[in-house]
């Protein structure tokens, strides 16, 4: 029998693509507000990932998000990128965001018609499913904070 | 005496290109990769002599039994032991557990203790807990000086004549730390308790001698050891596993069966119900033969000195932090770098063809001792090289640049 004869290489998708590491390097909305609608705090206690974000609602649209926190690449880039297009959103537009950005690591793709924009970016952890929370943080927490306002 | 270059010739996947770069392979404490005379055992054996074993009387199922039979001669030679206790496992997760249940539940009782110590890896812990719950029996836990070893004076003062079971491991899979173990089985003995050494990262690592330490029970892993996944030891004395109840019936571990019940096969056979892995276990007698045939001193000598190489480079370099003993310790360097979650360092690592372990390390105890959530953990064994440790260093430098971490 012969091993090791086969000329062999294996390659993982890159994570750490440019637009996750500027996200990462220059995080979007990074901070607390000062009068939050609401407050809601993430963690992951597995890699220690802590995340808050302040969300503040103006009626049925979500004015303002930052978030606030420690974390692997994944996480961080993942709630700046988050709160980039959430921003201004209704909350019907939050949540089929939610559910849409769910879908997509998930399945690996885009649910039809939908765009992911710089999301596309965290592609990589649906192989990956240590990472998979990580990316998922700030989306669980923010359906949390929704899920406050409503029952406010 | 074969060469490093030779050793490394031997394992096919070590010419591996991972994301484009050679495959730097430091994640041996978690599994270690696989020789050519191990793959072409495991292979060798489905071709020309596999049957199901202890039962046909056709040629080949005498062919299988005979190799089977070898294969637990030859491991219990490696370590030192009598092979009548030799019992083949999943693992070291499997031995730790059915002694936890075979022995615990039927000797250990409310009111006596365990003694286990924080450095476990989760493998040498939830069972006892489980055991606990379940009888009574109390938990205590051997204090750890500051640089990670035990405390042998304050381990003393915890062992007192209600200690039943003393469970420690041979080498922290995080720490790194090589424990007393013949010390502390003297120790337990004094007061009459038996002890179990968690062997899975010793067994690869370091000769082991299971009668010199005096263990009544040991266990380790075949494939941390060169070996295929799914096989493993129980080491045990004989005349404790006699007393003990089995663990999981069936097939193959009986002598005579009724409609209303049964009697038991003579140890190690009482402990292996149902078909064992077989092709796993002959893998792992071609296993320990290959290690063998290197020597388990050289291996712990060559180890050694790319630990010490390894912690010297890595805590020198700018905003790392080791964690452990600064000597005697095993082939495992657990770190932590400034400003990088160990998950970033291990996938930055990935993208330079290095593949190092980050997270918990299945022991979650020792985490919160540390006061980190998870750590990264390079490994080392026999295949490894001095130039392998500088491509590590390096990919930290890049990793450092890559997150703007300065
Ligand atoms: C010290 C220690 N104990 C136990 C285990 C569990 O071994 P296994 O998963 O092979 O049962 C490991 C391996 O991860 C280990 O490092």
């Amino acid at each position: 029998m012969e091993f090791g004869s086969r000329k062999r290489y294996c390659t993982l998708f890159d994570l750490y693509s440019e637009i996750l590491l500027d996200h990462y390097r220059l995080p979007r909305n990074k901070g607390r507000l000062d009068h939050p609608t609401v407050t809601v705090e993430g963690t992951n206690p597995l890699c220690g990932d802590e995340l808050t974000l302040d969300l503040e609602f103006e009626g049925d649209r979500l004015s303002r998000v930052t978030f606030d926190g420690k974390g692997c690449a994944i996480s961080m880039a993942s709630a700046s990128m988050l709160t980039e297009i959430l921003q201004g959103k209704t909350i019907a537009e939050v949540e089929k965001w939610i559910a849409d950005f769910r879908a997509f690591i998930r399945d690996g793709h885009a649910p039809e018609g939908v765009e992911m924009g710089d999301l596309t970016a965290l592609i990589g952890v649906s192989k990956l499913p240590v990472r998979v929370k990580c990316a998922t943080l700030p989306w669980m927490t923010i359906e949390e904070g929704v899920r406050k306002y409503r029952g406010s | 005496m074969k060469t490093i270059e030779d050793i490394r010739r031997d394992f096919p996947i070590l010419g591996l290109q991972v994301n484009g770069k050679p495959l730097v392979y430091l994640d041996s404490a978690a599994s270690s990769q696989k020789p050519m005379q191990v793959l072409n055992a495991y292979c060798g054996f489905c071709e020309s002599r596999y049957a199901n074993v202890h039962r046909g009387v056709h040629t080949l199922a005498e062919n299988a039994t005979a190799d089977y039979e070898d294969a637990r001669r030859l491991v219990a030679e490696f370590v030192k032991a009598d092979p009548r206790g030799l019992v083949f496992t999943r693992g070291t997760t499997e031995a730790i557990n059915l002694v936890a249940q075979s022995y615990g539940r039927k000797f250990i009782k409310h009111g006596q203790a365990i003694l286990l110590t924080p450095m476990e890896h989760h493998a040498n812990l939830v069972p006892w807990q489980l055991l606990a719950q379940y009888t009574g029996a109390e938990l205590r836990f051997w204090p750890m000086t500051e640089d990670g070893r035990l405390d042998l004076d304050g381990g003393k003062k915890l062992l007192d004549s209600r200690v039943a079971m003393v469970a420690v491991t041979h080498m922290s899979n995080v720490l790194g730390t090589i424990n007393p173990v013949r010390e502390i089985a003297e120790m337990a003995h004094a007061v009459g308790a038996k002890v179990l050494i968690d062997g899975a990262q010793a067994a690869p690592h370091l000769p082991v001698d299971i009668g010199g330490i005096g263990a009544d029970f040991y266990a380790f892993s075949g494939h941390k050891m060169c070996g295929p996944t799914g096989i493993g030891v129980l080491w045990g004395r004989p005349e404790i596993l006699e007393d003990m109840d089995p663990f999981m019936t069936g097939g193959e571990m009986i002598r005579e069966v009724w409609l209303d019940h049964a009697t038991w096969a003579e140890v190690p056979h009482k402990f292996e119900a149902g078909t064992p892995p077989i092709t796993e276990a002959v893998s792992l007698g071609a296993a320990v033969r290959y290690l063998q045939q290197i020597t388990p001193e050289w291996i712990a000598a060559h180890d050694h000195a790319l630990t010490e190489l390894a912690w010297e480079k890595l805590t020198r370099e700018p905003g790392v932090t080791g964690y452990g003993p600064t000597d005697n310790r095993g082939a495992i360097v657990t770190f932590n770098v400034d400003g990088i979650h160990p998950h970033d360092l291990a996938g930055l690592l990935d993208r330079e063809g290095v593949a190092i372990r980050a997270g918990h390390h299945c022991a979650q105890p020792l985490m919160r001792w540390l006061g980190v959530q998870a750590t990264a953990r390079a490994s080392f064994y026999l295949y490894n090289t001095p130039e392998e440790i500088d491509r590590l260093v390096d990919g930290i430098r890049i990793a450092k640049k890559v997150l703007h971490v300065v």
